[in-house]
C-alpha cells in the first residue's frame, strides 16, 4: 500500500508536468480555433520555434535561462503576427479546406527550414545548475526542473485566466467567441482582437515548446509528430474554452503517465480510447462553447 | 467553393473524360522506366477518389482515412503470408470487404457527429488501429511489417514482375472499373441526394431524405474503395509496413484531394499525380529539403488557385471563353 | 537554401579517374537512405562516409572507372516507398550496386528486387538478424543486435546480479531483450522486470520511475539512437537513478558520438557493448576520425553508421578493383562474401561467407570525459570475431 501510494504520487507529479506543458502549448490553438474558426494545423510550428530559440539563445549566445524563455515568447509572438497579417488573415472566411491545405503547407516548409538551420538532431537543452538535481519530498525525489516547470506553468495559467475573465480584452474575446458578428456590430475591432489573440496564443506555444523541450524533444519534425496530441487537447477540452483544455491536458498527461507506469504494454491505446469516449459522450468537448 | 457538378450535368461521358485514360495508356508505352511510380500514382488516385466521395460529395472531413487503406493493405498481406492465399482477386475482394465492414461500423458512430468532433474521431480511430497493428506482432509483424507477400500471376499468366508492367496495367484496370462505378453513382439520384446533403443538410431532412442512412452507405463504399487501394499497394510492393496506417498518409491524401479540387472526381486524378511527381522529383534533387518545395506548392495553390488545380483551370477556361 | 541546393546538387559525387585513354566506365551505386523525417541523421552519416571514402580512395580505382552515387530518400521506415525507389534505381538508373537501407522493413521490401534483378546490395545499417537471409545478393557491413546484446549479458552477469530491461517496442528491441536475457540468465543473472516502451516515446520519466522503484543493480537499455535515447539518458540522471547506484548498460545506441555533446556529463559512467567507438585507439580509426574532421569540421565525429558505411564502400571498392571495373553480379557477391580487412576503423572485420553477414569484435566501453570531450573509451575487447549469434542459434535449432 505504502509503495502504491508512493508511486501514485510520482505518477501524478509527472502527469501534471506533462499536462501543464500540453496546456501551455495548446491553449492558443483552442482560443484561435474557437475565436476565428481557423483550423490551424500548423500551431506546433510555433512551439518548435520556441524550443529552437531557447536552445540557440542559451547554447550559442549564453543567454540566461529565464531571459531565453522570455525571448522565445516574444520572438514567436511577433513572428506570428507577421504571418497572421500576411497569410492567415486572408483565409479567415475561406472555409476549412483551404485552411487545412495552407497550414499543412506551412508545416512542410517549417520542417525543411528547421532541418536546414538546426540539422537532424534534437535541439539540446542545457539547464542551469540551479535547475538540475532533485528535491526530496514525502520520501521521494522530484526533479527540480519539473517542479519549477509545474509552478511556472501554473502562474501562466493563472495570469491567463485573470486576463480573460477580468480584463476588458478578455471580455471582448469572450464576446467574440460567443458571437463574432454581434461583437463586431457593437464596435469591437475583431480584426485587431484576432491579431492580438493570435500573437498571444502563438507566443504561449513558443513558451510551452521551449519550457517543455525536456518532455517533448524539439526537432525539425516536431510540428507533425505532436499535432495529434495538441488537437486532442483542444477537441476533448472544447473549442474556445480556457478551462476545458486545462482539464483535458491534465487528464491526458496523467492518463499517459499512469499507463506508462502501470501498463506500459497498453501503449497509447488508453489515450485514444478515452478521446473517443469523451467525444461520443460530449461531442462539443468537456467544456466546449460551440461544437 | 465546391463544384456543383453531379446530377444536373448529365451523365454522358464527355470527350475530356477520356483524356486521363489516354495519358495513362501513353505513359505505359512512353515511360516504361517510371511504371513503379506510375502504379503508386494510380493507387493514390484510387485512394483519393474514395476520399472525394465522402469529403467532396458528402462533406465529411476526415484525418483518419488511412485506416481503410491500411486495413486493405494488411488484409492482402496477412492472407498471403499467414494464410497462404495468393490469389490477387480473392485478396482484392477480401480487402474491399474488410475495409467496407470497418467503414460501416465506425461510420455508424462517426457520422453522428460533425466538424472538429468528427475530424478527431476519425483521427483517434486511425491512431488506435495503428497501435493494434504495432502490437499484434504475431499477425502484422509489428514495426517490421510483413515482407514476402506473394501474389499469383493474373489469370495464371501475367506475373507481377519487378519492372512493374503487370502491376501498372492491373492497377489501371481496377481504377477504371472503380471510376466507372463511382461515376455512375455520382450521376445517379443517390449522388444527387449526397450533393443535396452537403449543400443543405437541414433541407434534405425537411424533404424527408434518410440523411444518416445515405451518409452511412457512401461512407461504407468509400471505405471499401480505400481498402481496394490498400490491397493494390501491398500486391504491387509485395510488402506491408505500419506506415500505411499512419497519420501522415491520412494527411497526405487529404492534401492531394484539396490540391486537385474537391467534389469533382477528376480532382482526385490531378491532385495525386501532381503531388507525387512533385515529391518524387524534389526528393531526387533535394533529399533533405524536398518538403519545402511541396509546402510552397500548397501555399501557391491556396492563394492563387483556391478551388485546387482543376478550379484554376475552370477559371482560366471561363476567361478564355469570355474574351 | 542556397548552400543546401549546391551541396545536394553535387550529392551525386562523380569522381573522375585521371587516366585518359581507357574506356571510361561509370559504376552507379543506388543509395536508398533516410534523409528526411525523425531519423534523418542516419542519412547524413551514411552519405558523408560514402563521399569521404570515395574522395580519399578514388586513385585506387582501375583506370577509367568512375563511381557515381545516386541518393534517394525513403523518409524512414516506409517499405512501399523504399521498394519503389529501389525499383527505379534498378530499372531507370540502371545501378550496378544498391546500398544504404537504414531500416529493417525497407530492407525486407527491397530484397525481392535485389534477387530478381541480381543487384549486389550492401546493407550498411539495418540490424535485424533475419534481413540478410532475405536475398542471396544481400551482404551486411553493419552489425546485428544479437552481436551486441549476447556479449553484454555475459559480461553483466559477472558483477551485476539483477537487471531491469528497458527496450523499444519493436523488433530490434525485442531482439536485444531476448539476446541479453539468454546469455545473462545462463550466466546466473536475474531479470527483475521488463518494459517495452512505445517506439515514439518522448518522455521516459514514468518508465524510469518504475525501474527506480524496482531497485535493480543494472538497467539494460536498447533504444533507437538519437533523441529517444538521449531523452532517456537525461531522465536517468534527472530522476536520480544514477545517484541511487543503478548501473546504466546497453548497446552503443544510447551514447552515439554525435549525441554525446547533447547528453552532456549525464552520460559519464555508462557502460555499453558495441562494435565501434570513435575513441578507439587503432591507427586505422585515428586516421578515419582525423579525415572526417578535416572534411566536415572539428566538431563532427563519425558514429557507428558512418563506420559501417565506410567499410561498406571499402567492400564495393574491393569488388571493383578485383574485377577491374567490370562488375558481374555473382562475382561481386562472391568477392564481398570473402571480404576481410584489418584496416577497418572497427579493427579486423570480415564477412562470413556462409551467411554474408559481418564478423567483428565487440568492445566494452565506458563513457568518460577525456581532454574536455565526452568519448566512449574502449575498456576491453569483450569478444573477438563475433559471428551473428542469432544465425548460430538458428543452426543449432535445426
Amino acid at each position: 500500500m505504502q509503495a502504491f501510494l508512493s508511486s501514485l504520487v510520482s505518477v501524478l507529479f509527472h502527469g501534471v508536468a506533462y499536462g501543464m506543458i500540453l496546456y501551455v502549448i495548446s491553449v492558443g490553438l483552442s482560443v484561435t480555433m474557437g475565436l476565428m474558426g481557423f483550423v490551424n494545423l500548423a500551431h506546433g510550428v510555433f512551439a518548435m520555434a520556441g524550443g529552437l530559440l531557447l536552445s540557440t539563445a542559451m547554447g550559442r549566445y549564453g543567454v540566461p535561462f529565464p531571459l531565453a524563455l522570455l525571448l522565445a515568447f516574444v520572438v514567436v509572438a511577433v513572428a506570428s503576427v507577421v504571418l497572421e497579417r500576411l497569410l492567415y488573415s486572408k483565409l479567415y472566411s475561406a472555409g476549412e479546406l483551404p485552411q487545412v491545405l495552407f497550414t499543412m503547407g506551412l508545416i512542410f516548409m517549417s520542417i525543411a527550414v528547421a532541418r536546414y538551420l538546426y540539422g537532424t538532431q534534437a535541439a539540446p537543452l542545457f539547464l542551469p545548475d540551479y535547475l538540475k538535481g532533485q528535491i526530496p519530498l514525502f520520501g521521494r525525489d522530484f526533479p527540480t526542473f519539473r517542479v519549477v516547470l509545474i509552478i511556472f506553468s501554473g502562474l501562466i495559467v493563472a495570469a491567463l485566466w485573470f486576463g480573460v475573465e477580468r480584463t476588458r480584452w478578455g471580455a471582448m474575446v469572450r464576446a467574440a467567441v460567443d458571437n463574432r458578428d454581434m461583437a463586431q456590430s457593437v464596435g469591437i475591432n475583431t480584426n485587431r482582437l484576432f491579431m492580438l489573440t493570435f500573437a498571444l496564443g502563438s507566443g504561449l506555444a513558443g513558451l510551452g515548446g521551449a519550457l517543455g523541450s525536456d518532455i517533448l524533444p524539439v526537432q525539425s519534425t516536431y510540428p507533425l509528430e505532436n499535432l495529434v496530441y495538441f488537437m486532442i487537447v483542444v477537441a476533448v477540452g472544447g473549442l474556445g474554452s480556457l478551462s476545458g483544455p486545462f482539464i483535458a491536458a491534465l487528464l491526458i498527461g496523467i492518463a499517459d503517465t499512469a499507463t506508462k507506469y502501470w501498463l506500459p504494454e497498453l501503449g497509447a491505446f488508453l489515450i485514444y480510447a478515452a478521446t473517443i469516449a469523451v467525444l461520443l459522450w460530449r461531442p462539443q468537448g468537456l467544456f466546449g462553447v460551440r461544437s | 467553393m465546391m463544384h456543383s457538378g453531379g446530377y444536373a450535368r448529365g451523365s454522358r461521358i464527355g470527350v475530356l473524360e477520356i483524356l486521363p485514360w489516354l495519358v495513362a495508356i501513353a505513359a505505359f508505352f512512353l515511360l516504361p522506366e517510371y511504371l513503379s511510380l506510375g502504379a503508386r500514382i494510380l493507387i493514390f488516385i484510387l485512394f483519393t477518389l474514395s476520399l472525394d466521395l465522402i469529403l467532396g460529395y458528402a462533406g465529411i472531413i476526415t484525418l483518419g482515412h488511412s485506416v481503410f487503406l491500411g486495413l486493405g493493405a494488411y488484409t492482402a498481406g496477412i492472407l498471403s503470408v499467414k494464410a497462404g492465399i495468393h490469389d490477387p482477386f480473392l485478396q482484392l475482394i477480401a480487402g474491399a470487404a474488410i475495409g467496407a465492414g470497418f467503414g460501416a461500423i465506425t461510420g455508424a458512430v462517426v457520422l453522428r457527429t460533425k466538424d472538429l468532433t468528427q475530424l478527431m474521431l476519425t483521427l483517434a480511430i486511425a491512431a488506435i488501429m495503428m497501435e493494434v497493428g504495432n502490437k499484434a506482432n504475431w499477425l502484422t509483424g509489428g514495426a517490421d511489417g510483413l515482407p514476402g507477400v506473394q501474389v499469383n500471376p493474373l489469370f495464371g499468366v501475367f506475373e507481377f514482375d519487378f519492372i512493374g508492367k503487370t502491376g501498372y496495367v492491373y492497377c489501371l484496370v481496377v481504377l477504371f472499373i472503380v471510376w466507372f462505378f463511382v461515376r455512375r453513382m455520382v450521376y445517379s439520384p443517390f449522388g444527387a441526394m449526397l450533393t443535396g446533403i452537403r449543400e443543405n443538410t437541414a433541407r434534405m431532412h425537411a424533404l424527408g431524405a434518410p440523411v444518416y442512412k445515405r451518409l452511412l452507405v457512401v461512407y461504407t463504399i468509400s471505405a471499401g474503395i480505400a481498402g481496394i487501394a490498400g490491397v493494390l499497394l501491398t500486391q504491387t510492393t509485395q510488402s506491408v509496413g505500419l506506415n500505411v496506417l499512419s497519420f501522415e498518409i491520412a494527411g497526405d491524401v487529404l492534401v492531394m484531394l484539396i490540391l486537385g479540387g474537391v467534389g469533382r472526381i477528376y480532382g482526385a486524378f490531378v491532385g495525386p499525380t501532381v503531388y507525387l511527381i512533385a515529391h518524387d522529383e524534389l526528393a531526387k534533387q533535394f533529399p533533405e529539403y524536398w518538403s519545402f518545395g511541396v509546402g510552397f506548392l500548397l501555399l501557391i495553390v491556396v492563394f492563387f488557385a483556391r478551388g485546387g488545380i482543376l478550379g484554376l483551370i475552370d477559371k482560366i477556361s471561363a476567361r478564355v471563353r469570355k474574351s | 537554401m542556397q548552400k543546401a541546393g549546391l551541396r545536394s546538387a553535387v550529392a551525386a559525387v562523380a569522381v573522375a579517374a585521371l587516366t585518359v585513354g581507357a574506356s571510361a566506365q561509370t559504376i552507379k551505386i543506388g543509395v536508398v537512405n533516410t534523409f528526411s523525417g525523425p531519423q534523418a541523421s542516419f542519412g547524413e552519416m551514411i552519405d558523408r562516409a560514402f563521399r569521404l571514402y570515395i574522395k580519399l580512395h578514388a586513385d585506387q580505382l582501375p583506370p577509367g572507372v568512375k563511381i557515381e552515387i545516386i541518393n534517394r530518400d525513403d523518409g524512414g521506415a516506409n517499405p512501399d516507398k523504399a521498394r519503389q525507389l529501389a525499383q527505379e534505381l534498378v530499372v531507370r538508373d540502371k545501378v550496378d550496386i544498391l546500398s544504404g537501407i537504414t531500416f529493417t522493413p525497407n530492407a525486407m521490401a527491397i530484397a525481392p528486387i535485389a534477387t530478381q534483378a541480381k543487384i549486389p546490395t550492401v546493407l550498411v545499417n539495418a540490424g535485424t538478424s533475419v534481413v540478410v537471409t532475405r536475398s542471396p545478393y544481400y551482404v551486411r557491413s553493419s552489425f546485428t543486435i544479437y552481436q551486441h546484446c549476447v556479449p553484454l549479458g555475459t559480461w553483466a552477469a559477472k558483477t551485476l546480479k539483477k537487471t531491469f530491461i528497458l527496450v523499444s517496442d519493436y523488433a530490434p528491441g525485442h531482439d536485444c531483450q531476448e539476446a541479453y536475457t539468454s546469455s545473462y540468465t545462463k550466466a546466473g543473472g536475474e531479470i527483475v522486470g521488463v518494459i517495452r516502451a512505445p517506439v515514439a516515446t518522448a518522455d521516459f520519466a514514468p518508465f524510469l520511475q518504475r525501474v527506480k522503484d524496482a531497485k535493480p543493480d543494472a538497467m539494460m537499455v536498447f533504444l533507437p539512437a538519437g533523441r529517444t535515447a538521449t531523452a532517456m539518458m537525461k531522465g536517468f540522471v534527472d530522476l536520480g537513478l544514477k545517484s541511487s547506484g543503478i548501473k546504466l548498460i546497453g548497446t552503443g545506441d544510447i551514447v552515439p558520438e554525435e549525441e554525446l555533446p547533447n547528453i552532456g556529463d549525464e552520460a559519464i559512467g555508462t557502460i555499453t557493448m558495441f562494435h565501434y567507438s570513435a575513441a578507439g585507439d587503432r591507427p586505422a580509426n585515428k586516421a578515419f576520425v582525423a579525415a572526417w574532421r578535416k572534411e566536415y569540421g572539428d566538431k563532427a565525429t563519425p558514429n557507428f553508421a558512418a563506420a559501417a558505411s565506410w567499410d561498406g564502400m571499402a567492400m564495393i571498392f574491393d569488388a571493383i578493383k578485383k574485377q577491374n571495373g567490370k562488375l558481374n553480379p555473382e562475382k561481386t557477391v562472391e568477392i564481398m562474401k570473402n571480404f576481410k580487412t584489418d584496416q577497418s576503423p572497427r579493427g579486423t572485420i570480415s564477412i562470413d561467407p556462409e551467411t554474408r553477414d559481418i564478423v567483428q569484435n565487440e568492445y566494452l566501453r565506458e563513457t568518460r570525459r577525456v581532454g574536455g570531450e565526452l568519448v566512449n573509451v574502449e575498456i576491453e575487447t569483450a569478444s573477438v570475431a563475433v559471428k551473428d549469434p542469432w544465425q548460430i542459434m538458428q543452426k543449432d535449432k535445426k
